[in-house]
């Protein structure tokens, strides 16, 4: 593939929770900034449903701007002039990691739906091995929003000493029966394109409707009535036909066609399947207080107030189990009115809080007293 | 620091975990944190002080003590600090039970309704008092339920709360209340300070 893309082979073998047992698996991944030398500046950060390791900057395959460019770079928020950010493509992704799209050594044939059905939990344990064999002891946080979010969550209750600090933002314990729903929706749309199963064609349209419909839902209804309204694509008048009339179909259609371009129906098959499986409260027989009862990490807990995909409420209910175990724990709702795309937008309070909780806990793991 | 922060943090042992309900910016967090080795948290209902707490490293939710409360399990803190803020709530005395259940230790502060300058302006203005501690009109205050001193120890007594320390704050003077100086600090005092439980 691709030579922009770092990986590491992973030789050692992971039981997946399928109960399937892979070996000689690949993670690819990024790195941003200078790891220092005590490696105590090392900060991993998940990926969503549809991004990659590749969170800022150019990225090299797409030639489009990395997921978390707000968040990450130099003198950004996520400071890589002093910090050294880790970002590896999820298991079942579509990136360069182990995923449907790559050709099954038995077969000599692209896994596609024979691919084994991965979870959250073994995302995070192929991640482990990555931070292994970059020598890292303990990172300085985990980071992630959405489903990075559930993997920041689910890798604090595996390694409950492996990071200083975990921010989880805009995420949920145990997906809710809504987002059930939408992922089965995306799905659907997929397995109902013809394309899809056969050999040597993409799924396109199945898929650009799978985005289109996610779509909608990392917005909010105020947000969208402020920057489509009813506006119409062509400024004349309404053409009474099925082509875009409004600029909302548009940018939605434009938003589907993109999407195509750069991600494999399966994997998004596959890792909308992950994230329905997760139910964090559930490894821990129905109290998630349990998940997080060793940990040492600090956390920081982030919601959005237009955020209806991954609601403050379900954001509280971590707050509400870490505070039963007597976790250190803080939380902040941000006001912003773009829904839950908000963790990867242009929102200055939440870049604020995220940058000065991450210096903060670089400091006093340093040992920077200020008073 | 403000007087009635360093009476809270005389009261505080070291390294003892400690809840400040309304914790505003974080000032008496930061310096239980940093002086006398506390686990401290906070619960603060404005998202812009939440932050600011957050940027100088202390773990902070955002929420309101009425709401927020029951999910702490019962003695889960050494002390739970409540700082002029009983008198604000929609239902102080749940509050104050829930502060009594989390913490072996409460500390809770009030401003006195019964300091002469405020019998005073409503004895002779005949108005609502407003004072430099106390400086709301009646149409705008948060102050709902407005108590003495005396009236916070007749409460106690009451509910068999037992009160460990009791002290005030004269013109940023600081000294004890007892059975006997108490009609006296109930009318020269601005604040009162309570270790209960």
């Amino acid at each position: 593939m691709n030579n922009d893309i770092k990986k590491i082979i992973v030789d050692q073998s992971l039981t997946l929770d399928c109960g399937k047992i892979i070996k000689d698996f690949s993670v690819a991944y990024e790195t941003y900034g200078n790891l220092n030398k005590s490696k105590s500046n090392a900060i991993l950060a998940f990926h969503a449903l549809t991004g990659d390791q590749f969170v800022t900057n150019i990225n090299p395959v797409t030639k489009k701007e990395g997921w978390w460019k707000f968040a990450v770079g130099p003198g950004k928020a996520i400071d890589t002039n002093k910090y050294f950010v880790i970002c590896a493509n999820v298991l079942g992704g579509c990136m360069g990691s182990f995923g449907p799209k790559e050709i099954n050594p038995e077969t000599n044939k692209v896994f596609g739906t024979t691919f084994p059905v991965i979870t959250i939990k073994d995302m995070v344990k192929a991640q482990k091995f990555l931070i292994d064999s970059l020598g890292i002891k303990k990172l300085l946080a985990v980071v992630g929003g959405s489903m990075g979010g559930m993997q920041v969550l689910q890798f604090v209750s595996l390694y409950p000493d492996m990071s200083y600090s975990a921010i989880p933002i805009a995420c949920s314990a145990s997906h809710s029966a809504q987002n059930i729903a939408l992922n089965e929706l995306g799905r659907q749309a997929i397995m109902a394109d013809p394309n899809w199963k056969k050999e040597d064609s993409i799924p396109s349209k199945g898929l650009a409707v799978a985005r289109m419909a996610a779509h909608i839902t990392y917005l909010s209804k105020q947000g969208l009535q402020e920057k489509f309204g009813r506006k119409l694509q062509d400024k004349g008048s309404l053409k009474f036909s099925f082509d875009a009339d409004f600029q909302i179909e548009s940018y939605l259609r434009y938003q589907g066609a993109t999407f195509v371009d750069r991600f494999d129906a399966n994997s998004y098959l596959y890792i909308t399947r992950a994230m329905d499986y997760f139910d964090l409260e559930k490894q821990f027989n129905g109290n998630l207080s349990l998940a997080f009862e060793n940990t040492k990490s600090k956390f920081c807990i982030i919601s959005f107030s237009s955020d209806w995909l991954y609601p403050t409420n379900e954001n509280k209910e971590i707050v509400i189990a870490l505070n039963a175990c007597g976790a250190n724990v803080g939380f902040v709702e941000i006001n912003s009115d773009k829904g839950h795309d908000s963790f990867l937008l242009n929102v200055p309070e939440f870049l604020k809080t995220l940058s000065e909780f991450i210096n903060s806990t670089y400091n006093e793991i340093n040992n920077e007293k200020r008073i | 620091m403000k007087k009635e922060f360093k009476i809270i943090a005389q009261i505080i042992q070291n390294n003892k975990r400690v809840l400040d309900i309304g914790c505003g910016d974080g000032t008496l967090m930061e310096y239980l944190k940093v002086n006398q080795k506390n686990d401290v948290r906070g619960l603060e209902p404005e998202k812009n002080l939440v932050q600011e707490c957050i940027a100088k490293g202390l773990s902070v939710i955002e929420g309101d003590a009425e709401k927020e409360l029951i999910q702490f399990p019962e003695k889960s803190f050494d002390y739970v600090v409540l700082s002029q803020t009983l008198q604000a709530f929609l239902n102080p005395e749940e509050v104050l039970n829930q502060l009594l259940r989390i913490g072996k230790q409460t500390i809770v502060t009030i401003p006195n309704f019964g300091y002469w300058k405020i019998r005073l302006h409503l004895l002779f203005k005949g108005t609502m008092p407003v004072t430099k501690n106390i400086p709301y009109d009646w149409y705008n205050t948060p102050n709902l339920h407005m108590c003495t001193i005396q009236d916070f120890v007749n409460f106690c007594d009451k509910k068999n709360i037992k009160i460990d320390q009791s002290m005030c704050l004269t013109n940023e003077k600081i000294s004890e209340i007892t059975l006997t100086n108490m009609r006296y600090k109930n009318i020269f005092s601005q604040l009162g300070v309570f270790l209960i439980k």
